[in-house]
């Protein structure tokens, strides 16, 4: 969290003071002790092994599960002081002010969760086979209470705290990691149901298949990172070819991805799509060096040749269990809406939505970075550009969306190359016959 | 049977030998596997229908989950098959001992017969729709479940393991996880025969790769059993969801991973587009150098590793003005070589989550005993280089005294160049 400014302090400050009061007032009798203290050395257990969700400073723990398993079993008071265990957990990351919060939350929201509990008409204590299925009703109420109190006290740390960071598209994501807490709040009620048969062993066997699955989750995440690292890295080997081009791949990929996000792709397609961006010019190294970095013009053989790399390209992806679209989309990237691009010539709606979407990243790049036989072109001028050939050589919708988003979010140009330092690289290149524009 | 596409690559590598040993092992060990599983059904069947159901909803509840699990079988990396739910839900049913107040006295015969057609009826849509059924596999499954029904029903209906958890859950709990062992045994067992690993490297890869979700099951089960008592057959369904969650998860870990290995294969032969090595030849040489290092008893992790290596050894060629003649680097100076190899690295190791693939790939160009100082290289990189040498002189050919002369070429270097072992596993893989 960094320093913390005068309000965070007093923020967290009423937060923890609100759980100690809450903790110290009671009333504690009828609580089973030896039950607070198996579910608090639990929470302790999972609090410890709480992971980051990926980059938003946000962790994920099973928590949750234990402070609602406390509501049922022991009640309001009892979830409080098991929310409390919160401070005892071993984790590296927390300061101490996150840790002090972490503890103040949880232990309010095990409370409130646990007088939504009574409030809609639960019997505090191991459920029997007669609780069911009228409790389902009041431990839903708790979980919801206990996921809206847990996210309204953290968004508003994150809000004082750090303020910049709000960027569109975070509620739906917020959507969602509240309904899969609620999915994982439901497991509170399994354990606090079994303890009758299972005692304190209950817990242990339930949280087992749902650390598994968060794990099989995270491996999910983890190799899905080193592929799209992967990708990109051996693109970048193929661009190797051509000094001119470095990073080419990436930028096309990146400027695809803001056409298809702002026109509201769905996130499969977006993620396609950006498989298609890096991949788009793959088919370049089928082309003969001595064609690619001719000065003058061509021959009709030779421009032919170039006009095969969309179709060489396909040979090479073919096999890699894409999307079909990413594959047309690198097939007819050269397409031109009037119909005079290649390789099949095919005009307006005829070409495939991600083709139509990579042309414009695609010449856009072109035009913002250098080449050998020309400096970089300025983004307005290039923006300018594409307006120009909007409706001839680019769809004007995707022209649209391109524009908005970078007017929004700005582009990023390739800096200038200062001197190849790859071994053999090619020199002095000059492919004027294969730029878009 | 689906074995037939397990086995070592095709070409080259794989002779008639190979492939005769390979097949004759796997139709006794499989076939045996598959009688026995087929004994087990008959006897459980007739028993069942001789002594009639005991408690028909149980049965039928059990045996659903039982055919879904089996419906949604998933596929693990390295060609592995697994039903967890079907798993859980049959140990489950072994294990169970009352639903709501009422003590489940079905006997072991009817958790086998319940298990056996349930899991039938869920690989029935699988058969409709021409996926490939591994026989033994489910023959598997059948005979791990069948152990902990024959050894916990007797007890279970005599009511001789007390009515406390304390007393029931260690005997449940150890023999689910003999079971789970059992079944990890069998299909190293059937692994050992295919793919011609060694035993303990197979048992290593299948407890390395089933724990989690062996781990997974088997609480599920136990889950299951216990909640049957508070809340009856609803447990069997609530107890599944985790379970559902770590499956759609692992499934979809199990495509992306096949995504990758196919996209670096593809991506791998731009260098053969290129014109910088010779068609098939990447392609070639990966499948060689698995196919050696499951001789010499690699693990799984290290071999998909050295695929990838071995995939991409080339890949430095790319930072060459002109290609290489017919792309065969044993031809080309020590320095060229190395410089191919420090590109080709460079390259993957910008990835950074491929680390000791770009380390294998880097020092795939240095002899096996370095003249001056320093480390060998690892066994991935002397693997490889043997491979690609091999690959550059035999080519596409499939003339057995041309892979003669090959291995013996290589033999001669052995010492300096070339690791003794690994050329010798070289020859048994391709000297007929």
């Amino acid at each position: 969290m960094g320093k913390l400014s005068r309000i965070a302090l007093l923020y967290i400050g009423a937060v923890v003071a609100a759980a100690i009061v809450v903790v110290a007032v009671g009333p504690f009798d009828g609580l089973d002790w030896s039950e607070v203290g198996v579910l608090g050395l639990l929470l302790v257990a999972c609090e410890s092994s709480a992971t980051y969700l990926n980059g938003r400073g946000l962790a994920w723990s099973a928590n949750s599960i234990v402070s609602l398993a406390a509501v049922v079993l022991c009640g309001p008071v009892g979830a409080a002081l098991v929310g409390s265990c919160t401070l005892l957990g071993i984790r590296r990351g927390p300061s101490p002010a996150q840790r002090l919060f972490n503890t103040g939350m949880y232990t309010l929201s095990a409370y409130l969760a646990g007088r939504a509990f009574l409030l809609f008409g639960g019997h505090v204590g191991a459920p029997g086979p007669s609780s069911f299925p009228g409790i389902i009703g009041s431990f839903a109420a708790a979980a919801v209470v206990h996921v809206v109190v847990n996210f309204t006290l953290v968004r508003a740390a994150f809000r004082l705290t750090n303020a910049a960071d709000d960027s569109h598209g975070r509620l739906g994501l917020d959507f969602k990691l509240w309904l899969t807490d609620l999915g994982y709040g439901a497991f509170g009620l399994l354990i606090a149901a079994l303890w009758s048969v299972l005692g304190p062993f209950t817990p242990v066997l339930v949280l087992i298949p749902v650390f598994v699955a968060r794990w099989a989750v995270a491996q999910f995440a983890e190799q899905q990172r080193s592929y799209e690292a992967t990708v990109s890295a051996l693109c970048q080997a193929v661009e190797t070819k051509d000094f001119y081009t470095r990073g080419h791949s990436e930028r096309v990929s990146r400027g695809s991805v803001m056409i298809a996000t702002e026109i509201g792709m769905r996130l499969e397609r977006v993620a396609a799509i950006r498989y298609a961006g890096m991949l788009h010019d793959v088919g370049k190294l089928g082309v003969p060096t001595s064609v690619l970095q001719k000065r003058s013009s061509l021959t009709d053989d030779e421009y032919a040749a170039i006009q095969l790399h969309p179709m060489r390209g396909i040979d090479i992806v073919r096999e890699i269990g894409f999307l079909d679209e990413a594959l047309a989309g690198i097939m007819h990237h050269h397409e031109r809406i009037d119909g005079r691009g290649y390789p099949m010539g095919l005009a307006g709606d005829e070409i495939p939505e991600f083709a139509r979407v990579l042309s414009v990243a695609d010449a856009f790049d072109a035009m913002t970075s250098d080449r050998s036989y020309r400096g970089a072109r300025p983004v307005p001028e290039a923006v300018a550009e594409l307006r120009k050939w909007s409706g001839k050589q680019f769809d004007p919708a995707f022209v649209h969306a391109f524009v908005t988003a970078i007017e929004r979010d700005g582009w990023d140009a390739p800096d200038a190359p200062d001197a190849p330092d790859v071994p053999d690289t090619p020199g002095a290149p000059g492919r004027a016959t294969t730029e878009s524009v | 049977m689906a074995g037939a596409r397990r086995l070592p690559p095709r070409g080259t590598v794989r002779t008639a030998r190979t492939a005769r040993t390979a097949r004759s092992a796997l139709d006794s060990g499989q076939s045996l596997l598959a009688a026995l599983a087929g004994l087990l059904l008959i006897w459980s069947v007739a028993q069942t229908a001789v002594n009639g159901v005991n408690d028909v909803h149980a049965a039928l509840a059990f045996g659903a989950l039982i055919a879904l699990g089996e419906l949604l079988r998933l596929n693990l990396p390295g060609d592995r098959e697994a039903a967890p739910i079907a798993t859980a839900g049959a140990m489950a049913y072994a294990v169970l001992l009352r639903i709501g107040n009422v003590p489940a006295t079905h006997g072991a015969d009817q958790v086998v017969a319940v298990t056996a057609i349930g899991m039938i009826v869920g690989a029935l849509p699988h058969l409709a729709v021409g996926r490939p059924t591994r026989v033994a596999a489910m023959s598997a499954r059948l005979l791990a479940v069948a152990c902990v029904a024959v050894a916990f029903r007797p007890l279970a209906t005599a009511s001789l393991i007390g009515g406390r958890w304390w007393s029931q859950l260690p005997v449940m709990l150890a023999l689910v996880v003999f079971a789970l062992l059992v079944e990890a045994v069998i299909s190293a067992l059937i692994r050992t025969e295919e793919l011609r690993t060694r035993f303990a490297v197979a048992l290593g890869d299948e407890l390395r790769i089933q724990l989690p979700i062996g781990a997974a099951t088997g609480a599920s089960a136990l889950l299951i059993a216990f909640a049957a008592e508070v809340m009856g057959l609803a447990a069997v369904a609530v107890f599944a969801a985790p379970l559902l969650v770590t499956q759609v998860a692992l499934r979809r870990y199990a495509g992306i991973r096949a995504t990758y290995l196919q996209t670096v294969r593809a991506l791998a032969r731009v260098t053969e587009i290129g014109g910088y090595v010779e068609t098939g030849h990447s392609d070639r040489v990966s499948r060689l150098a698995v196919a050696i290092g499951r001789e010499l008893g690699m693990p799984e992790a290290a071999l998909l590793e050295l695929e990838y290596a071995a995939l991409m050894h080339d890949i430095g060629q790319l930072s060459l003005r002109d290609p290489v003649p017919g792309g065969a680097t044993v031809l080309v100076t020590r320095g060229e070589q190395r410089r191919i190899a420090e590109y080709g690295a460079e390259v993957i190791g910008q990835a950074r989550v491929l680390d000791s693939v770009a380390d294998i790939v880097r020092r795939q160009s240095d002899p096996c005993r370095p003249a001056d100082r320093t480390q060998p290289p690892p066994l991935s990189s002397r693997i490889i280089r043997a491979a690609n040498a091999y690959d550059d002189l035999v080519g596409s050919s499939d003339d057995p005294s041309r892979a003669t002369e090959a291995v013996e070429r290589l033999r001669l270097d052995t010492g300096s160049e070339y690791d003794p072992r690994v050329v010798e596993a070289l020859s048994m893989l391709v000297v007929p």
